[in-house]
């Protein structure tokens, strides 16, 4: 077992078929639906912010506007079987197909720009689709929102939708897994190293023969398709869809899950994204109606001034220390 | 689309009044991303916070000019506070962690300022030179209009000054170029990095103050005046002055000309007005109107 656990490669498969056990076993212990609807969420987010972590932490591209992405997929899902009654399967695919579009068509110009200019330019494009949503009332309904998006099913079985939570949660599981995986062994190939070197240098990768503007293309790409598919199987489940969701504050709401799960982790998503619908629920526990933004904002500043590398990394780092305490005393 | 001169003489000056505030909000953003290379996230609650501390100390009984000022400073120290408590403690840390913290801070001041001032709109704040809008040629002027221009251009005045013929301001620029060059001669970089934070914090105040008497206030008022003033500082050019003033009144100038120019459904997409046409300058020019420096490495 340790010898198997030294190998890198062996230990991160290891580390997977525990994940991937834990969250199978991990509906039998909760007994709320609200509870599990919460697991949804994550799961969700987990999604939008593994892609985006790949995009930050690797790539080091940072988007301001990731929810706008989000939005595109669940307003393809929700417009394609509603108004135009296609089939919910069908949409999905569309939601992906059209958030890759969307991506390319924005992402080529943009990804041009560098540090606080594409911060800028993904904030302006996602305050533009926002704004889309809010006001292009014959597409979106504007801030009615759509309602009776149809379910996800398999021979007639809802697989994703309101009514059947626990499907719901395997499937948005199943997906968000499945994406931890393909980002860790994209991180592990030829285009994870072409993308740390874009992160370290750009001058030096472009010198080295690596075709910058194309790797940062692709996983922008990869990165929205992830949160078009997100927002895709929030709108089946919800069966309900309008533009608050999606605004600034939560493409902002997603960046803060990336960094403080940790950056360039790729389970430093799933840490950030179940952190900050823990501390959520937390504040909404206690009550704290007037204060909970207080409350966040102070314990968001902490954790960033306490552990800068976020919390997978920084809980890492203190287990190291802890134990390296234990063994010089047991000495 | 039928436009008199009157209406399009109107949009005109209300972009220009606007655009006056973007370029002061865009101001105290590169003044903080001169000294940090940080955006701060911040900035707009600097400005709700500027115009609701305004209104109440005018509410205690103070005059006006003692309120303006008072609420200014009050914003003021909260800077420094901010810059002591949050930022001073992680120096060294990564950008993205900085500007992590900066969004902590945002949901913090919003959340005390609700929790102060509650959620609800308030009446605005007393007119600075009270009476009817006056005429310039067939457009009205809100009189509130000439104080927002003016007390824009002397603030941006002042601001030259301080940085081309005082010591402290030459200092501050030092920092800007080259924080490590800067320490060998001497200057006090932390210090500098403090002096950023109020002074920002300032501008923003300055500018919620006196928009408090055009607009409804309330506690999310400077959410969109923040985004747009570090818009107007990306379009100009981030860390130029000259590209903030120009950055901000095109960006006012744009969507206010943009909702005047587009049918009646046009004025709903006002804030996607001026985000579009900030983007299309970036395709094509994309280190801002003004920026010449790389950002490359």
């Amino acid at each position: 077992m340790k010898a198997a656990l030294k190998d890198p490669r062996r230990r991160r498969v290891l580390t997977f078929a525990a994940v991937a056990a834990a969250v199978a076993i991990l509906p039998v212990f909760v007994r709320s639906e609200y509870y599990l609807y919460l697991l949804v969420m994550v799961g969700i987010y987990t999604m939008v912010a593994v892609g985006l972590n790949l995009l930050m932490g690797y790539a080091g591209q940072v988007s301001l506007g990731h929810a706008a992405f989000v939005a595109i997929g669940a307003y393809t899902s929700a417009i394609l079987t509603v108004r135009v009654g296609v089939s919910p399967w069908l949409a999905l695919i569309a939601a992906a197909l059209i958030t890759a579009l969307v991506a390319a068509a924005v992402g080529m110009p943009a990804l041009r720009l560098r540090g606080h200019y594409l911060a800028m330019a993904t904030l302006g494009f996602g305050m533009i689709v926002h704004r889309i949503a809010l006001q292009w009332d014959g597409l979106t309904a504007s801030d009615r929102g759509i309602s009776g998006i149809p379910p996800l099913s398999i021979e007639g079985v809802t697989l994703v939708s309101s009514t059947n939570d626990l499907g719901t949660y395997y499937v948005v599981w199943l997906v968000a897994l499945l994406a931890v995986l393909a980002c860790s062994n994209i991180v592990d190939s030829r285009v994870g190293r072409a993308m740390r070197a874009v992160h370290g240098s750009e001058v030096a990768a472009e010198t080295a023969g690596v075709n910058t503007a194309r790797y940062k293309l692709q996983v922008f790409v990869l990165s929205a398709v992830l949160a078009g598919l997100a927002g895709s199987l929030y709108a089946h489940y919800m069966t309900y869809i309008n533009p608050d969701p999606f605004d600034f504050a939560h493409s902002i709401a997603l960046v803060v899950m990336v960094v403080i799960g940790g950056m360039a982790s790729t389970w430093g998503a799933v840490v950030g994204a179940g952190s900050v619908q823990f501390i959520e629920v937390l504040l909404d526990a206690r009550h704290l109606h007037e204060q909970k933004p207080v409350a966040y904002g102070l314990i968001l500043m902490l954790i960033m001034i306490f552990l800068p590398q976020g919390l997978a990394r920084g809980g890492i780092d203190i287990a190291a220390r802890l134990r390296r305490r234990r063994q010089a005393r047991d000495r | 689309m039928s436009l008199t001169w009157g209406q399009l003489l109107q949009f005109l000056l209300s972009g220009l009044m606007y655009g006056s505030l973007y370029a002061v909000i865009a101001l105290g953003f590169n003044l903080i991303h001169n000294a940090t290379r940080v955006v701060n996230f911040a900035q707009g609650e600097f400005v709700t916070l500027g115009a609701l501390c305004s209104l109440s100390l005018v509410m205690i009984g103070l005059p006006l000019p003692v309120a303006l000022v008072g609420a200014v400073a009050i914003v003021t120290v909260t800077g420094w506070a901010t810059e002591r408590m949050a930022i001073r403690p992680v120096r060294g840390a990564s950008v993205i962690t900085l500007i992590i913290i900066t969004i902590g801070a945002s949901v913090f001041l919003r959340g005390m300022v609700t929790w102060i001032w509650g959620s609800d709109e308030r009446p605005p704040l007393r007119p600075f030179w009270p009476g009817p809008s006056l005429a310039l040629g067939p457009a009205m002027v809100q009189r509130q209009y000439i104080w927002i221009l003016g007390i824009v251009l002397a603030t941006m005045f002042l601001l030259w000054l301080l940085g081309e013929k005082t010591l402290l301001g030459k200092a501050m620029r030092a920092c800007a170029f080259n924080q490590r060059a800067a320490q060998i001669v001497g200057i006090d970089v932390g210090r500098m990095v403090l002096l950023s934070w109020a002074l920002s914090a300032g501008l923003g105040a300055l500018a919620g103050v006196i928009i408090a008497p055009v607009v409804t206030p309330k506690w999310d008022m400077g959410v969109m005046l923040g985004l747009k003033g570090f818009a107007a500082a990306i379009l100009g050019g981030m860390g130029i002055p000259a590209g903030a003033v120009l950055g901000g009144i095109t960006l006012g100038l744009a969507e206010s000309l943009g909702v005047g120019l587009l049918p009646d459904w046009g004025s709903g997409y006002k804030d996607a007005i001026a985000f579009s046409i900030m983007l299309a300058v970036l395709f094509v020019k994309p280190t801002g109107l003004l920026g010449a420096r790389s950002e490359a490495r």
